[in-house]
């Protein structure tokens, strides 16, 4: 069939907005998404990423803005005309058809007459070629799960959209799904652009994470740019947990800035402060934090005067809330590798950590952003 | 104690099915059985009129076969043709109920039932005004050239196929918007997605999803349709005649109940072999 569009390259998103009457979706987004990388759209519910992708896909259009891939707008491109197939949240496979029928769907469309040794190399690909004539509903989850893959995949089309792909499924083979996927993406060298609002599922699988609140990028990065490196309290809580205390840049000391954070000082690089001015949220995630009895000498940042208030003994590690004198609770993650005896509630420790380890945020940001989603309530829909 | 509980004793099942039974037994079997006992009966030699004795006389179906060709033809060919145009008028409808109508669902659901609250021989004769020379229609085509001043539209084949196709169009309407109401809306997305556009997704999709209401509405107006005597004892003329119209005057006018009960017995036995033959070739064997 004529009129799919032959465009390759790379997706890009140019202020893009979406609305609804007068609730925005999304706006102003511009994104540029490599061809060949594994990229996620993360955020919580409601942040207008499956709105995105959506637009991508063909099944909005936007309210402002273009989207093209390569040279080609494709803004307003019928779905069925773009180089682009997707992965629905519930799979959306045809009850009606056998499995082989519905991974040939898109290549029988298009008009290719022999479609047999494709569809059994896409089956191949996700390992379920024994279940060729079945129909869906015969299937698991987990197996409607790769067929839907496999019918986007058999496609080869410039750009694979994920949707929530691994929503429906549990724990367990959701993580075996993030590692399976992310090999076949390798494998078959395709553009994957995956929208979920489980942060996990985002750093295992993607090489670049654009971190969506309220219809708007958060910041954009590696998983390890994001993680080691918040722009923002909402990054620096949606992704992991982070300790945020207020703080003044007081002095500079070479490359560092010398903080004061309730009247003990630290020290953060410069490089890693997204500040302003001089007041400041200073960042630390609580598996950096060491916590020492009073009597240890610690070295780089210390914070003393605090008080264990909680431990909680979790295998690998013991996770502490030390109530510290100004009254703030900071996590501390501890690995279980030293022998030594956790510490035990009520006793009186100094916190140290590296510091380089320290970021950044502006001081007038509320360090409560992002910490209030709670991934298990957005199994459903974005919207 | 234990057997309190009812699951226990295994007559229950049985006790729960007798009083189906016994209804399905006193208006269905029996009524059945003395019809077919009545069909091969011949008049008693010097009897009154309606004065029948059991002579197993299997000729009586050929004879009444033979002598009604022609309304047997004529009631499939109007039951087809009604249930066609049935199916073209409620499958778009039950498509926008389904699928467009958002918060008026109910409300239309409930429109097309409406008409069922008023009698069926009412609304029947409502049709005779709407394509009477007074009515709407008949002016309008006629003004439009659509049809001969002289040409009207009451007595006619016409009239008589338009009220059947109007008399059962909910019967064909709630089945199909049952399986349509079902359709997953995804997988219509996913079919755009995959490069069908809006014809061939209604083809490959929508359509084989929606076969078991289409088989279903088809059924439930076909059946009535085929032995319906209303619409064209009210709508049409006597080159309309139907094979109910045959069967009600044997039985009630003639009094020729062998006839009529042959008649009835081969319209029963045409029917359940058009059905089967349909049920296989739609291949509906999800058919619910």
């Amino acid at each position: 069939m004529s009129g799919i569009s032959s465009a390759r390259g790379d997706l890009r998103i140019d202020h893009v907005s979406k609305s609804y009457g007068d609730f925005t979706a999304v706006n102003d987004l511009s994104l540029t998404i490599p061809e060949g990388s594994f990229f996620a759209l993360l955020g919580p519910s409601g942040c207008g990423k499956t709105t995105t992708l959506r637009m991508v896909a063909g099944l909005e259009e936007p309210t402002k803005g273009t989207i093209s891939l390569g040279n080609t707008d494709i803004t307003f491109t019928k779905p069925y005309q773009r180089p682009i197939n997707t992965v629905f949240q519930n799979y959306a496979l045809f009850p009606h058809l056998t499995i082989f029928e519905n991974i040939a769907f898109g290549l029988r469309r298009r008009g290719i007459k022999d479609v047999k040794e494709q569809v059994e190399k896409a089956l191949d690909l996700v390992e379920l070629s024994h279940l060729s004539s079945r129909k869906p509903t015969q299937l698991s989850g987990g197996q409607q799960q790769r067929i839907a893959l496999a019918r986007a995949i058999v496609n080869r089309p410039a750009l694979l959209l994920l949707d929530e792909p691994l929503g429906a499924l549990d724990l367990k083979l959701r993580r075996q799904m993030q590692i399976e996927l992310k090999w076949i993406q390798k494998e078959v060298g395709l553009t994957f652009v995956h929208v979920t609002h489980d942060q996990e599922e985002a750093m295992t699988m993607a090489d670049t994470i654009a971190v969506m609140n309220e219809g708007e990028i958060e910041q954009l990065g590696s998983p390890a740019d994001l993680y080691d490196n918040p722009k923002t309290a909402f990054v620096a809580n949606f992704l992991g947990q982070s300790n945020l205390i207020k703080g003044t840049i007081t002095g500079n000391d070479g490359d560092n800035h010398v903080v004061e954070l309730f009247g003990q000082k630290i020290s953060l690089a410069k490089n890693r402060s997204h500040a302003v001015d001089n007041s400041i949220l200073a960042g630390i995630r609580p598996e950096k934090f060491r916590i020492s009895r009073l009597a240890t000498p610690t070295s780089g940042n210390i914070l003393s005067g605090g008080k264990i208030e909680d431990v909680s003994y979790i295998g690998v590690s013991t996770q502490y809330q030390v109530l510290m004198p100004w009254g703030q609770e900071l996590m501390v993650f501890e690995q279980n590798d030293d022998g030594v005896a956790p510490f035990n509630v009520g006793e009186d420790v100094n916190i140290s950590w590296e510091a380089g380890f320290t970021f950044a945020l502006r001081g007038d940001e509320d360090a409560e952003a992002g910490t209030e989603v709670n991934p298990e309530e957005i199994i459903e829909d974005d919207e | 104690m234990m057997s309190k509980s009812g699951i226990s004793n295994p007559r229950t099942p049985y006790l729960l099915l007798l009083p189906g039974i016994a209804f399905l037994f006193t208006f269905f079997i029996w009524p059945i059985a003395n019809l077919a006992q009545t069909s091969t009966q011949t008049p008693i030699a010097g009897g009154d009129t309606g004065e029948y004795e059991q002579t197993l006389r299997w000729a009586n179906y050929l004879d009444a076969f033979l002598e009604n060709k022609e309304q047997f033809g004529r009631s499939f060919l109007y039951a087809a043709i009604a249930t066609v145009a049935a199916l073209a008028i409620a499958y778009p409808l039950a498509y926008a109920i389904a699928f467009k109508a958002g918060k008026y669902k109910n409300v239309l659901l409930v429109l097309v039932v409406a008409p069922f609250f008023t009698s069926f021989l009412l609304r029947t004769i409502a049709w005779k005004q709407i394509l009477g020379e007074q009515g709407v229609v008949v002016p309008f085509l006629r003004d439009l050239h659509i049809i001969a001043p002289s040409t009207t539209l009451t007595s006619s084949a016409f009239a008589v196929v338009a009220g059947m196709t109007y008399n059962f169009l909910p019967f064909m309407t709630l089945p199909l918007y049952a399986s349509i109401d079902r359709i997953d809306p995804r997988t219509l997305e996913a079919s755009g997605d995959l490069y069908a556009n809006g014809i061939t997704t209604f083809r490959k999709v929508t359509l084989p999803l929606s076969m078991p209401g289409v088989v279903a509405g088809t059924l439930l107006t076909f059946i009535p349709a085929a032995g319906d005597y209303v619409n064209a004892a009210i709508l049409g003329s006597p080159q309309t005649k139907m094979i109910g119209n045959v069967i009600e005057s044997r039985f009630f006018k003639i009094v020729d109940y062998p006839t009529a009960a042959a008649l009835s017995f081969t319209l029963m036995a045409a029917i359940l072999v058009l059905v089967s033959v349909y049920i296989r070739k739609a291949g509906t064997e999800e058919l619910v």
